[in-house]
């Protein structure tokens, strides 16, 4: 779809700061109330928009460990990612999965209630993976910038 | 911690689909009246599980057609070099994630670009010139997935 600067205003200040209140995407994109409204549907209806989402917080429903599980597959076999991809969607404790172009193949988000809790799932779950070559973990200490924002 | 009912985790996962649904909506896919599922969502975020919305967009429509992550590890340690480098990081408009971790490296980036050329610019001027850089591994996104975890 076609997009002009205050789509790119309004989507700056939406992006650069979810929380804050409709009026103030308005004012700081200047524009109306309306306008934003009727922008935002636009963008919405085009594609630009994928979904708003509401963020869940696992370490408040109880999931203390958070770690970034890192995957190179054996790439002989064709359906390695294929296959792997679909069994790692059958472990409750992943909640990303992502693919790249790199050393890494996959990387999965793996969260649990503490260490022991991580320790049985890695090892009954995540190690039971099919056509896995090699794994790394980064354990999550503290989230220091995370936003979606945009250099628009 | 907060216990959560049968009721609670499905509007989670609404929710999570969907984070803009009013709570008329949501009641009445839970078959409570307004104020109930209000107060229920109220009480989730009170405790810190609903950390409120989160606006996905088409990085690719908006000219952003390259994710990077990037794995930094720190030539020196100590803390003000720590410091020094989340301070600079954070303000890097290309830098959507920093994520302070433990393992191979020490911290991961989420960097966004409008094209590898892009991303090769980023890198060079703003990344390779952090304080206390050492080494960086970058694996560009291919895809990316989010599961509702425990709550699927």
């Amino acid at each position: 779809m076609l997009m002009d600067d205050t789509d790119r205003r309004i989507l700056r200040q939406a992006l650069a700061e979810p929380l804050a209140a409709r009026i103030l995407w308005a004012e700081r994109a200047g524009v109306t109330l309306a306008t934003l409204g009727r922008r935002l549907e636009r963008l919405r209806e085009g594609g630009v928009i994928k979904a708003v989402r509401a963020e869940i917080d696992w370490a408040g429903l109880g999931y203390s460990v958070e770690v970034s599980l890192r995957f190179t597959l054996d790439k002989t076999d064709p359906r390695a990612f294929d296959e792997f991809i679909e069994a790692a969607r059958g472990v409750p404790e992943v909640v990303a999965i992502e693919t790249f172009l790199g050393r890494v193949d996959v990387r999965l988000n793996v969260i649990a209630r503490d260490m022991a809790h991580y320790q049985e799932v890695y090892r009954a779950r995540i190690l039971a993976l099919p056509h896995i070559a090699e794994v790394d973990a980064l354990m999550l200490i503290s989230t220091i910038k995370d936003s979606e924002g945009l250099p628009l | 911690m907060i216990d959560l009912d049968d009721i609670d985790r499905g509007m989670l996962r609404e929710l999570s689909r969907q984070g803009d649904l009013s709570a008329g909506e949501l009641g009445r896919r839970f078959g409570l009246s307004q104020p109930a599922a209000w107060r229920r969502v109220r009480r989730m975020e009170e405790a810190g599980i609903l950390r409120g919305q989160r606006m996905e967009v088409d990085r690719a429509a908006l000219g952003f057609g390259v994710t990077v992550f990037l794995g930094v590890k720190l030539a020196t340690r100590g803390r003000v070099s720590l410091e020094d480098f989340e301070r600079a990081v954070q303000a890097i408009p290309e830098v959507q994630v920093v994520q302070h971790v433990l393992g191979l490296f020490d911290y991961r980036l989420r960097v966004v670009a409008r094209d590898i050329a892009d991303f090769e610019r980023v890198l060079r001027r703003r990344i390779m010139t952090l304080p206390g850089l050492g080494q960086v591994e970058a694996n560009v996104l291919l895809t990316e997935e989010r599961r509702m975890g425990p709550l699927g």
